[in-house]
């Protein structure tokens, strides 16, 4: 049981590592389906997280996870694909953070994360974990995708990598705080989505173009 | 119990007109649940229940101190609504209808949540549940107003469930047994773990900050209420905004029992200062007078944050401020949607002469202005003199200083604009338009009512109001 | 006596041996297109064959522009020396050779440019230029992972640093001195050795004016520079230094064959990049190196 629970650590850890990897790679691609794939691979690794934490998985475990691979890692992927092919979007992302720029932040956000991590004060068990940094990196990289992609669909992918640094923040609660807090999660954020989605198609039918920088007749 | 159906009533309602077939008289679904839903708020308001210590939602005395005006506010906003309904009646208004109300039900339980995780839910729902209503027009204007909304709301949003995570390991670690509610979380006081709630304060701070559009998250909020229709924006300004500042005074409470009260109080100072500050900065500026209201609005938020860094004294004048501004900003929301309506444009380059046009509003929204940059003898007067007060009182002189001054340039700000597009002769294009508007008492009373409201809160603030605050400070401030 | 000896045979293995790697690649490269190629020791004949032509000069360039390709050749062979194999050690070795290892092959890269620049041509200049500002990025890459190397031994000499395994940290290192050893070496992505177009040339563009002995020179000093690194990859990663001499000598001659064949495969499945993209392929190798650093640093599980 013991052993069980070690290697199941190191798993744990490794598919964090993974997911890190992926927020790097989200941020230096410069094509719309990769990122969009980067994305729902990390969605994927999130949702099998929780069956790992929690050997004697209850339904409800099951259910988050299974929530969480089909919400973020097919569902939403498939979604905003499908907006990309219907509304024959522009393969070819042009940021406002360059690529490099963006990637050097990410990395400088990594390593300030793994820096301050040992600041914060951490139940025993979570102590050697890399859930809390690994959290505070893919908030990170959500950030810096909403700000420096002006792509609709981009800034929607960088959305879903913030909310994945929230869930893998509440991997840390999820054995003592009710459901309640992660099914809201799920649930606000697909519905979000969907709106989003919705109006990325609207705007699309408006502007001819998904680019988020002509949106700019509002303005002081 | 009776409280639920504060939630209830809007709910089924909003099902109802979502399934009612006739978009001619579907808009009276909004006055027939804001009746319904005044009347229930105020009842309770005079017989206020007891609330259970460990209940996620109830009509505590906080919710008690904010939620009667909401109720008003949304009355006069759906009786106005009907008229503006008939004159749009080219656009279709079942989903907007629906959304209407279900912000109404959703505000009131927000509003009530007692507990960390559902008030996290009620506020995400109310922002999804705005963005078909700020589409209503559905110009390209209103798409990027909305985009930009989503964007910067839903970022705040994710940022204050974050918060609200930390918040909840602070507990953990701390040796709490899972238990979210702000009474369970005050009760535990000391015992939160110090940098994780200084941690979820700031991140709280910023993602509720962000729904109330405190600056610098207040990006989408001009755009927002300049392209909604108008009682949209006054249910934005004074309804949302609301329920994200009771949020802020119930986590506040939380840090303040945790210890770490003078780290927030000194955080709220600052960014309500700035918000001030940059909102007056921006009404010098602006030649939009509905993104001249958003500005307005950004600065009121500043003084309620400000008022909520002040200790006792200063959270009761806040909530004095919540009512008379929510009033205010209605009043003069609605008047400025009917000069908008009448002028065809909302920018002063293309509007003047509006005292011409349509004298009645134009007089509302020049009393309303002068209602709104704290003139006597209208509420905001009273409620800012309360926060002054309370500063004053609690030694802030440079503070007072710096908020006075902003207040001025403020005024400054609103009267250019203002007088800008009442004054003058009007535009021969405008005077000649086809459909001239008609100032009919379906689009002046609401406004009137609202000011009148404004100025009885500001001579006659009723005994049983005042004690409503102080009941809400005590449940905030316990020892 | 023996140390001599030693040097002498090391000297010998590294030019002789060099010079198939080349041939490999391209052996590697023919396979995957189906095709026959150039026999492996294709790189040996041209070396001969230019070894007995003359030298072609410009009248505006000056002496050096022989001597420098020398030089190059000089200064890369001297880096070899510092290169450890295995448990057999290097051929010199002393604290902080890591240093003056990166001092050689940036001295052989410096040397190799302004041979270029000596002919005055507009061309060759433009092919220093895109050599150059590459090379300061790979170099930021590989300091970072020598650094890691080091931190990870707490030692500035190669013969400890290459020596214990690293653990967790090795496949980031492994990445990025992949990605750096296709940069120093102009292979795919960042450089095309077969392409002469002008447009896309860069290291090809340099060394297009030599001819005869000096060009001989440059071909086998790149050929030592990709053995170099190949060697460097593999003991990076692999913990040859614990192993029995023979062991070692099988196992570093597999890690270098196996790298040869990637560096192949990488040229033949991928195509070379724009030049916008360059850098950032680059700034990722830094990032895994830089990692890798941090991974060593901490000593901590990641």
């Amino acid at each position: 049981m013991e052993r069980w629970a070690g290697i199941n650590h190191q798993n744990l850890n490794l598919l964090i590592g993974l997911a890190i990897g992926l927020n790097l790679l989200a941020l230096s691609t410069s094509r719309l389906p990769m990122l969009i794939r980067s994305m729902s691979a990390q969605g994927v690794i999130l949702g099998v997280m929780p069956i790992l934490m929690e050997p004697h998985a209850d339904w409800r475990v099951l259910l988050v996870a299974l929530a969480t691979i089909g919400g973020k890692g097919l569902f939403i992927p498939g979604m905003l694909r499908r907006a990309m092919r219907a509304v024959r979007i522009d393969r070819e992302l042009e940021p406002l953070i360059g690529f490099v720029p963006s990637l050097l932040l990410g990395a400088g956000g990594t390593i300030a994360a793994f820096a301050l991590t040992p600041l914060l004060p951490l139940l025993a068990e979570h102590a050697d974990s890399l859930l809390v940094p690994g959290a505070l990196a893919t908030v990170i990289t959500g950030l810096i995708l909403l700000i420096g992609r002006t792509e609709a669909v981009a800034q929607v992918c960088g959305y879903i990598i913030l909310d994945n640094g929230i869930y893998l923040f509440g991997l840390l609660l999820i054995r003592a705080m009710p459901l309640m807090v992660e099914a809201g999660v799920l649930l606000d954020l697909t519905v979000g989505v969907f709106i989003l989605g919705i109006i990325v198609d609207r705007i699309q039918r408006t502007f001819d173009s998904l680019d988020t920088r002509i949106l700019t007749t509002l303005h002081e | 119990m009776t409280s639920l159906l504060l939630i209830l009533v809007p709910s089924i309602a909003a099902a109802l007109a979502a399934a009612w077939p006739d978009s001619r008289t579907r808009p009276w679904f909004l006055p027939g649940a804001g009746v319904i839903h005044c009347v229930l708020a105020w009842w309770l308001f005079c017989a206020p229940p007891t609330v259970e210590a460990g209940s996620w939602l109830g009509f505590d005395p906080l919710a008690r101190a904010v939620l009667p005006v909401v109720s008003l506010l949304f009355l006069v906003c759906a009786c106005y609504g009907v008229t503006y309904l008939r004159i749009r009646s080219e656009r279709p208004n079942r989903i907007f209808i629906t959304a209407l109300l279900a912000v109404l039900g959703l505000l009131s339980a927000g509003l009530q949540a007692r507990h960390l995780g559902l008030l996290w839910i009620f506020t995400e729902a109310v922002t999804l549940a705005a963005v078909p209503l700020l589409h209503f027009n559905g110009t390209p204007r209103a798409f990027e107003a909305t985009w930009k909304y989503l964007l910067v709301g839903g970022t705040g949003i994710a940022l204050s469930l974050l918060g609200s995570l930390c918040l909840g390991y602070a507990s953990l670690y701390g040796g709490g047994d899972g238990q979210l509610t702000f009474m369970a979380l005050m009760a535990q006081g000391g015992g939160l773990s110090r940098p994780w709630v200084l941690i979820a304060w700031v991140l709280l701070l910023v993602g509720y900050g962000t729904k109330m559009g405190l600056a610098p998250m207040h990006t989408c909020k001009p755009d927002a209420y300049g392209e909604a229709p108008v009682m949209v924006g006054a249910m934005l300004a004074g309804g949302v905004t609301s329920v994200a500042f009771t949020a802020i005074l119930r986590v506040r409470a939380v840090v303040g029992a945790a210890g770490a009260g003078g780290v927030a109080d000194h955080t709220l100072l600052a960014i309500g200062l700035f918000s001030i500050l940059v909102a007056a900065l921006f009404l010098l500026g602006t030649r939009d007078f509905k993104r001249m209201l958003a500005y307005s609005s950004v600065e009121h938020m500043g003084i309620l944050t400000l008022g909520a860094a002040l200790g006792r004294a200063g959270v009761a004048a806040a909530l004095f401020h919540v009512w008379s501004n929510s009033l205010t900003k209605g009043a003069l929301f609605l008047s400025a949607g009917n000069i908008r309506r009448a002028a065809g444009s909302q920018t002063m380059d293309a509007v003047r002469g509006m005292s011409v046009l349509t004298p009645r509003s134009a007089a509302i929204f020049v009393t309303g202005i002068f209602a709104v940059t704290a003139c006597p003898p209208f509420g905001p007067f009273f409620s800012e003199l309360k926060v002054l007060r309370a500063a004053l009182e609690t030694g802030h002189w440079a503070i007072t200083a710096m908020f006075l001054g902003c207040l001025l340039l403020a005024f400054f700000g609103l009267s250019r604009v203002a007088f800008g597009i009442v004054d003058g002769r009007p535009h021969p294009a405008a005077k000649a338009g086809g459909t001239r508007f008609v100032e009919t008492a379906g689009v002046i009373v609401p406004p009137l009512v609202l000011l009148a409201l404004s100025l009885w809160l500001g001579l006659f603030t009723p005994r049983m109001v005042t004690e409503a605050w102080a009941a809400a400070v005590t449940q905030l401030y316990p020892n | 006596m023996k140390l001599l000896l030693d040097l002498i045979l090391r000297i010998d293995c590294w030019l002789l041996l060099a010079p198939l790697l080349p041939g490999i690649i391209n052996k590697v490269k023919a396979w995957v297109a189906g095709r026959r190629g150039p026999p492996v020791l294709q790189l040996y004949y041209d070396l001969a064959r230019l070894w007995k032509k003359g030298v072609v000069m410009s009248t505006l360039a000056s002496p050096a522009f022989v001597i420098l390709p020398a030089l190059t050749w000089v200064a890369l062979l001297s880096a070899a020396m510092l290169m450890p194999l295995g448990p057999l050690g290097a051929g010199l070795t002393f604290r902080g050779d890591a240093l003056v290892l990166l001092y050689l092959l940036a001295l052989g890269r410096f040397c190799t440019v302004w041979a270029a620049m000596e002919t005055g041509s507009a061309f060759e200049g433009m092919g220093t230029v895109r050599e150059v500002s590459y090379a300061v990025l790979a170099e930021a890459a590989l300091i970072a992972a020598v650094l890691s190397l080091s931190v990870q031994s707490g030692s500035i000499a190669l013969a400890t640093m290459l020596g214990p395994p690293l653990g967790a940290g090795a496949v980031l290192l492994a990445a990025g001195l992949f990605i750096i050893l296709l940069a120093e070496n102009c292979r795919v992505p960042f450089d095309d050795p077969n392409t002469h177009l002008e447009l896309a040339m860069i290291h090809e563009a340099m060394v297009l004016d030599h001819s005869g002995p000096p060009l001989a020179a440059i071909l086998h000093g790149a050929s030592m520079k990709l053995l170099l690194f190949a060697v460097l990859l593999v003991q990076a990663v692999l913990p040859i230094g614990q192993l029995q001499p023979l062991a070692a000598a099988a196992v570093l001659a597999a890690g270098v064959l196996g790298v040869t064949v990637a560096v192949g495969l990488v040229e033949s499945l991928w195509a070379r990049f724009a030049f916008r993209r360059v850098p950032l392929l680059l700034t990722t190798a830094f990032l895994l190196c830089l990692f890798a650093l941090l991974v060593a640093w901490k000593g901590g599980p990641a």
